[in-house]
C-alpha cells in the first residue's frame, strides 16, 4: 500500500526541511507567476531549482514543480521555457492546469510525467479522463469540494492516480473557477498566481478597531481582544441581509489526520499539505507530524488513531487555529 | 458584421411558472440565441431535463437557435447522469462547463461555456479539434487579451461576451445560501426561490461587494458592456445577456437597438441605467479590477 506525502517548497531550505522529515516528494514553483503562489521572495530560481532536484534525489525523492497559472498569448513563451527548465533541471512531474501546456510538455518530453493541477478544476472522472487521453496525465489532484464517497467514484472510474489536499489552508471555491480575488484586485490565481494579493492590502486602526482592506475594500474589522489574520478575501466578515458573520467561510484549517485509513484504504495515491507561503518551522512541524501519521496507518489501519499530539502540534500551525474536515465531511457543505 | 445577442441561461432559482412565463416572452424579444438549463446546482428541480427540451422546442419554433447548458460544477454521479443526457439529446447543441462535458462532445458541433479557461490560443486550438465551434471568453478576460489571443487563432470559431448582469464569479461545493440560513445544504429549503437574483452581500460599511447565489458567488455590481460595443467590432460574434428578474426584455431591446444602429451606445447605456438592479461595472474589459466602473465617454 503505496501513499505519497507532498509536502510544500517555498525555497530551499523548506524544501531540504521537507525531504530531512519524511517528504516523499515536495512541490516548488519558479520564481515567477507561473505557478499560483507567486509571491515576493518566494520560490526557485534556476540554480535553486537544480540544487533542491539534486538534493532530493540524493535522498532518493522526488521534486514537483507546479506550473499551474494559466499562459496568455503574450506571456505563452515564458510558460514554454519553464516547461524545457523543468526538463533539464530533472524534476520528476509537472503540475499543469492549462490544456495548450498539457499539449506542448506531452508532445515535446514525451517521458515527462505530468500531473493535472487543483487549478484543472477537475472534479469528475470523465474530466479527468480526458487530460489522460489527450494528454497522458497521470495524476490528478483535485479540487477541495467533493465528499470522500465522490471520491471513491472518482477512483474507481479512472486510471489516473488520485491526490488529495490533506492539510493546511483551505479554499472554499473549485480553484481554477474562483475570480474573486481579480474582481477586487485585478489579479487572481489564473492570470497572476495569486489570491488577495499582498500589495493590494491595507491595515488600518480606526476607532471601531483594525480595518483589513483590499483594494479599498473593507474585508474584516477587528475588535482589540480578536486576533487579525492575513485578509483573504472569502475569509472576511460580510453583511448579508442584517447578519453580519463570515458569509463565506471562517479563517480555518483543513485537517484530514482522521481521514487517513479511509484514504489508504480507497487507494489515494498522494496527500498534499498545503503551504508553499509558509515558514521552514511550518513544513517541519507539518511534515513530522503527516510522516508518523501516515506510516502508523499503514503498519495498523485498523488500529489507527489520531494522536492528540499530533492535533496539538498542527493547531499551532493551522491558520486560525482551528482546522475543519472541509468538503470530505458532507455537513461542512 | 453585426453582432448577435444571445439571452445566457438563468443562474437563479425561479418557479415554475416564472420560468415558463419568461421564456414565453423571451420568444418575442429580439435575440438570435436562447441558451437554456440549470449551470448552477443540481438540487434545483422546478424545471427538469424535459422541461428545459419542452420549452427549447418552442423557442426553435419561435425561430431562435437554443442551446443546452451544462452544470459548472459536476460532483456526483447523479450530476453525470444528466450531463449524459443533456449532451446526448440529439437535437439541440450543447453548451459544455467542464471538461467532463467535453469529453462527452467531443466529435459534435459544441459550444464552450464561460466556465472553461480559455486564455491562449494553443488552448482553444484543441477544443476547436474536439469540435468547438464557438467559445465564451472567461469573464475575467480584457479586451487586450482577448484582442492578443484572437490575433494568433486562426480557426474562426465564434466568440461570446458576458456583456451583461451580474457576473459569475466563483463556484463552491458549499452553499452560501443555505449557510446564511445556518441549513445544511441537503436540506436546504430551496431558499434560493426566495432570492430571484441572489443575495447582496455587502462589507461592513455597507458597500454591496458581491451576490451569493446558492453554490455560486457573483458581483453585487451588474458587469456592462453596452457602451462598449464598439471596441468589439471585428472580435465578438455575440454578445450575451444573463437573464435577471425584471427588465430583460427592455435590456435586450436596448443592446438590439444600439447593435443596429438604431441609438448609439452611450445613449442606450443611459436608458438602461434605471433598469438595473444594482450599480454597473466594466473594469474587466479594460484589464482592470472587475468592479471597477470606467467613465462612458
Amino acid at each position: 500500500m503505496s501513499l505519497e506525502l507532498v509536502c510544500p517548497a517555498g525555497n530551499l531550505p523548506a524544501l531540504k526541511t521537507a525531504i530531512d522529515h519524511g517528504a516523499d516528494c515536495v512541490y516548488m514553483g519558479f520564481r515567477d507567476n507561473t505557478n499560483a503562489r507567486a509571491f515576493p521572495g518566494l520560490n526557485f530560481d534556476y540554480a535553486a531549482a537544480q540544487e533542491g532536484v539534486r538534493y532530493a534525489h540524493a535522498k532518493g525523492k522526488k521534486v514537483l514543480l507546479a506550473l499551474n497559472t494559466f499562459p496568455q498569448t503574450t506571456t505563452w513563451s515564458r510558460w514554454q521555457q519553464a516547461v524545457d527548465q523543468a526538463a533539464e533541471v530533472g524534476i520528476d512531474a509537472i503540475i499543469l492546469a492549462d490544456p495548450g501546456l498539457m499539449r506542448y510538455a506531452s508532445r515535446t518530453y514525451p517521458g515527462m510525467r505530468l500531473h493535472l493541477s487543483v487549478q484543472g478544476s477537475a472534479t469528475n472522472y470523465e474530466a479527468i479522463n480526458y487530460y489522460h487521453e489527450h494528454f497522458g496525465i497521470q495524476r490528478a489532484v483535485l479540487p477541495r469540494v467533493l465528499s470522500l464517497a465522490q471520491v471513491e467514484k472518482v477512483i474507481k472510474n479512472t486510471p489516473v492516480e488520485i491526490e488529495l489536499f490533506g492539510f493546511g489552508g483551505l479554499c472554499v471555491m473549485v480553484e481554477g473557477r474562483c475570480v474573486l480575488s481579480s474582481y477586487a484586485t485585478g489579479e487572481s490565481p489564473n492570470t497572476a498566481g495569486v489570491c488577495s494579493p499582498a500589495k493590494a492590502v491595507r491595515w488600518e486602526q480606526t476607532p471601531e478597531g483594525l480595518e483589513s482592506r483590499l483594494n479599498n475594500v473593507l474585508l474584516d474589522r477587528y475588535g482589540a481582544e480578536e486576533k487579525a489574520g492575513y485578509p483573504t478575501l472569502c475569509k472576511g466578515r460580510f453583511e448579508v441581509s442584517d447578519e453580519t458573520y463570515y458569509a463565506i467561510e471562517e479563517p480555518t484549517s483543513l485537517n484530514t489526520l482522521e481521514l487517513l485509513p479511509e484514504m489508504l484504504n480507497m487507494g489515494i495515491a498522494a496527500v498534499k499539505i498545503e503551504g508553499r507561503q509558509r515558514s521552514p518551522a511550518y513544513v517541519e512541524q507539518v511534515t513530522k507530524v503527516w510522516r508518523a501519521a501516515i506510516d502508523m496507518a499503514k503498519r495498523n489501519t485498523e488500529n489507527y488513531a489520531v494522536h492528540p499530539a499530533w492535533t496539538t502540534q498542527l493547531d499551532k500551525v493551522a491558520e486560525g487555529q482551528q482546522h475543519t474536515l472541509g468538503a470530505y465531511h458532507r455537513p461542512w457543505k | 458584421m453585426i453582432m448577435k445577442l444571445s439571452l445566457g441561461p438563468i443562474l437563479y432559482y425561479w418557479t415554475r411558472e416564472t420560468l415558463l412565463d419568461f421564456y414565453e416572452q423571451a420568444a418575442s424579444w429580439p435575440v438570435d440565441i436562447v441558451y437554456l438549463g440549470e449551470t448552477v446546482c443540481s438540487r434545483r428541480h422546478t424545471f427538469r431535463t424535459e422541461d428545459w427540451l419542452h420549452v427549447a422546442g418552442m423557442l426553435a419554433a419561435a425561430g431562435k437557435e437554443v442551446v443546452l447548458s451544462s452544470q459548472a460544477l459536476i460532483e456526483s454521479e447523479s450530476d453525470l447522469k444528466t450531463l449524459r443526457r443533456l449532451c446526448s439529446n440529439g437535437k439541440f447543441s450543447v453548451e459544455a462547463n467542464d471538461m467532463g462535458a467535453v469529453r462527452l462532445l467531443s466529435g459534435t458541433p459544441f459550444v464552450i461555456g464561460p466556465h472553461i479557461n480559455i486564455y491562449n490560443p494553443h488552448t482553444l486550438e484543441i477544443l476547436a479539434e474536439a469540435g468547438a465551434k464557438r467559445w465564451v471568453v472567461p469573464v475575467e478576460m480584457s479586451r487586450q487579451m482577448l484582442a492578443d489571443l484572437l490575433e494568433q487563432d486562426t480557426h474562426a470559431m465564434e466568440t461570446e461576451i458576458f456583456a451583461y448582469g451580474r457576473l459569475p464569479l466563483a463556484f463552491s461545493a458549499r452553499c452560501f445560501t443555505a449557510r446564511r440560513y445556518n441549513l445544511p445544504k441537503d436540506d436546504c429549503q430551496f431558499r434560493c426561490l426566495d432570492e430571484p437574483y441572489g443575495l447582496t452581500l455587502k462589507t461592513r460599511e455597507g458597500q454591496p461587494f458581491l451576490a451569493l447565489n446558492g453554490t455560486q458567488t457573483q458581483s453585487a455590481s451588474v458587469y456592462n458592456l453596452l457602451a462598449e460595443l464598439e471596441s468589439m467590432q471585428g472580435l465578438v460574434h455575440v454578445v450575451r445577456i444573463s437573464p435577471q428578474p425584471q427588465h430583460t426584455g427592455d435590456v435586450a431591446a436596448l443592446f438590439h437597438a444600439a447593435l443596429n444602429g438604431a441609438t448609439t451606445p452611450a445613449h442606450a447605456a443611459r436608458e438602461l441605467a434605471p433598469l438595473m438592479p444594482e450599480a454597473a461595472c466594466n473594469g474587466y474589459w479594460y484589464g482592470r479590477p472587475g468592479l471597477d466602473q470606467v467613465a462612458i465617454p
